[in-house]
């Protein structure tokens, strides 16, 4: 186990170097002056020149990814280049909370809504249950989540005024108080998730209700629904675990929708606000820690695996 | 319907009691004209079709046909796993101890489960659930029939794995099912059925998916177990030669119908039905190749969802003529000398009138040994 982690961790540390220089070229690429973009036009030619020398921006790319990388070793992101010029990872470690909270959040109510509907679902294979499942999971996924997103928010935000919308409040500060500002979020984030776990979730346990083990435990008395949590969840849920590590990726995109919908200060309004301004080490440095965190869950599902399936894990003698 | 006379050739075991639940006047199992029928797009599947057999407490019967001649099907209707549905009808009656399987609520009938009955399956690499240990499966099932605490049943659970001939008990329970052999798993098995000391045993083609070698050993443990805990046990194969020597009773199955039954001995001694004739023609010898597939009798059984008019061998039936295409023989006719053994068929072969001329010495020489009941 230990050998495996190390492996993973040596793969984090690949990824994550490519993913910089990546994200570093693509975003030194982008056409555009940013002396220009900070100092706005009409400024003498020694003045952009001096600030492109501040910025480092004279030097060879590989100087300057190899400069920015020994930075980010140290957890130093560089400035933002927009007054108030504040430290990037000052920035991000402010936004990167709300982001996970509400892609965390958003995934357990999706498992937690996903995993009975799933396993009802199955039970009733072919039947009213199932099939009016179904159908709800593929109309969910038919709407798009900004509109679920406005609507709730007309009626749950303006209509009822039982949630709030456009401000934040940390876990640090009130538990109750974070949790009424970022349930309805959550739950934006969550139905298409669910809609989508139902269905893999579903299709994965129909199989394995039809293997020769799950009839032996009915053979031996198991009441159905032991069976159905007791012996079928476990071996039909490593679709939707891998399934989960993904949709923590594409969540960084969902959540950016979610949170301009709610007008919140997540990682999603940080990267699209600084991307619009051209503050290229914002978006850098954001990106970094996007992809740490993703390699990160990634890994995490991996040994999930493990846990998961006795199978893979290596046999001790 | 023809019940079969409770006695014949069996030696006495005890002075006849009063007929009282449980005594041995009331089969432990009764089943009358059991048909088990699914409803497909593509019609009426009667994979069960008038099946009747009695079993009483300690008895042991093997069921052959080959392969789709509705042995699982009717092992698991006998069991109540598979019951009236949506898509399956069941008629008939199966009773255990007395108790109508399919009459009961499926709460009742889960309680039988275990205590009452269990089955042993076809495939240990697919019938014990990969991702739990050797002992939760039979902690669990031991927590509940039996209502053990934690403690008591993992003793309980390694008493069992030492009755069925696992080597190091308490490191097996600790194991999941990919870490042992198929014969071993297969033991997990048989001591997962034997849990709560059922009284009544289906053992669905119990070694099909074993090494040869293994074979044997799976089944005199059967045999050995079923003796010392008075289990009665039906022993579905799709080969004569594992049934040989190792039941009371033969009944072989053709199209969802029985064909012929009798005592092991006499079914191997004078069969009477062609089918059954055919069977015993093609058992392997103990010394042919132990995959051989061998080609059992010409053409193939019939489309259950569709099967010939009048007697279903038919089709493939050397001795066939006009009446056999038109009318079904009445199943079950007993034979007038002999009231337990029983056979459908318009022609019955002729028995030899001493039993050592005939079909029966063709193929089956050493797998005959030890039928004597
Ligand atoms: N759930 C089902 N729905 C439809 N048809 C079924 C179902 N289960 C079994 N059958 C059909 O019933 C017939 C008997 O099947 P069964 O499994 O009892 O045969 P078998 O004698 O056990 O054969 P084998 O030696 O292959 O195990 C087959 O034709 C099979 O296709
Ligand atoms: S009834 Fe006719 S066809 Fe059927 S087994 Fe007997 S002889 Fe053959
Ligand atoms: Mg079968």
């Amino acid at each position: 186990m230990t050998r495996k982690l190390l492996l993973r961790l040596g793969e984090l540390v690949v990824v994550l170097a490519l993913v910089s220089f990546g994200v570093f070229l693509l975003v030194a690429l982008i056409p555009g002056d940013p002396a220009v973009a900070i100092l706005g036009e009409g400024h003498p030619p020694e003045d952009y020149a001096a600030l492109r020398a501040e910025l480092g921006l004279d030097q060879p790319i590989l100087n300057r990814y190899l400069d920015w990388l020994g930075g980010a070793l140290t957890g130093d992101l560089g400035h933002s280049i927009v007054p108030p010029r504040s430290a990037v990872i000052d920035r991000v470690l402010a936004a990167l909370p709300v982001s996970a909270e509400l892609a965390i959040l958003g995934l357990l109510l999706a498992m937690a809504l996903a995993i009975p509907l799933a396993m009802w679902s199955a039970a009733r294979e072919g039947g009213l249950v199932d099939r009016a499942i179904g159908a709800s999971t593929f109309a969910v996924l038919s709407v798009p989540s900004f509109l679920s997103g406005l609507l709730l928010i007309m009626v749950l935000v303006n209509g009822l005024g039982w949630f709030p919308r456009g401000q934040w409040v940390r876990v640090s500060e009130s538990i109750t108080g974070n949790l009424h500002h970022a349930l309805l979020p959550a739950v934006v984030i969550a139905l298409s998730e669910a809609a989508v776990f139902t269905r893999i979730l579903r299709s994965d346990l129909v199989v394995t209700l039809r293997e020769d083990f799950v009839l032996a435990a009915r053979a031996r008395g198991m009441p159905r629904w032991r069976v159905l949590v007791g012996d079928a969840l476990r071996p039909s849920s490593f679709s939707l675990l891998t399934l989960l590590g993904l949709s923590f990726g594409s969540l960084i995109g969902s959540t950016v929708i979610v949170e301009t919908l709610f007008a919140l200060p997540g990682m999603g309004s940080l990267v699209v606000n600084a991307a619009n301004q051209g503050d290229f080490p914002m978006v850098q440095g954001a990106t970094l820690l996007i992809a740490a965190a993703y390699v990160l869950v990634n890994i995490g599902i991996d040994l999930a695996y493990g846990f998961l399936d006795p199978r893979t894990r290596r046999v001790h003698a | 319907m023809t019940p079969e006379p409770p006695m014949s050739q069996e030696p006495p075991m005890t002075p006849e009691p009063p007929v009282t639940v449980g005594s041995t006047a009331t089969p432990l199992l009764e089943v009358d004209d059991l048909r088990t029928t699914f409803h497909t797009p593509r019609g009426a599947v009667r994979a069960v079709d008038g099946v009747s057999l009695r079993l009483s407490a300690g008895e042991t019967i093997g069921v052959v046909g080959e392969s789709g001649s509705g042995k699982s099907v009717l092992g698991r209707t006998i069991m109540g796993l598979i019951s009236a549905g949506p898509a399956t009808e069941v008629q008939g009656t199966v009773r255990i101890g007395g108790r109508d399987v399919h009459a009961l609520a499926p709460g009742e009938r889960r309680r039988l489960w275990g205590p009452e009955v269990a089955m042993v399956f076809q495939d240990p690499m697919t019938s014990l659930n990969p991702t739990k240990r050797i002992g939760t499966h039979l902690t669990e099932t031991l927590r509940l029939h039996l209502g053990l605490r934690r403690g008591a049943a993992a003793d309980r659970a390694i008493e069992l794995l030492v009755q069925v001939g696992i080597p190091e008990p308490r490191r097996r329970v600790r194991q999941f099912p990919h870490e042992l052999s198929g014969g071993m798993r297969q033991r997990v098995v048989i001591a997962l059925a034997l849990a709560c000391s059922p009284k009544l045993l289906i053992a669905d083609e119990p070694t099909t998916a074993l090494d040869v070698t293994v074979q044997k050993q799976i089944l005199d443990l059967l045999g050995t177990l079923a003796e010392r805990l008075d289990m009665a046990t039906i022993l579905i194969s799709h080969d004569l030669g594992v049934i040989a020597g190792r039941t009371d009773r033969v009944a072989v199955m053709y199209a969802g119908r029985i064909a012929e039954t009798a005592a092991t001995a006499a079914v191997f001694e004078h069969p009477l039905h062609p089918y059954t004739d055919a069977l015993i023609g093609s058992i392997p010898r103990l010394s042919n190749e132990p995959h051989a597939e061998l080609r059992v009798i010409d053409g193939n059984p019939p489309d259950m969802s569709a099967p010939p008019p009048g007697c279903r061998f038919a089709p493939r039936c050397v001795h066939a003529f006009e009446r056999c295409r038109e009318e079904a023989p009445p199943p079950h006719e007993p034979l007038a000398y002999d009231a337990r053994h029983s056979v459908a068929c318009h022609a019955p072969l002729l028995p030899a009138p001493n039993a050592d001329s005939g079909n029966a010495d063709s193929g089956n020489a050493d797998s005959m040994n030890g039928g004597d009941d």
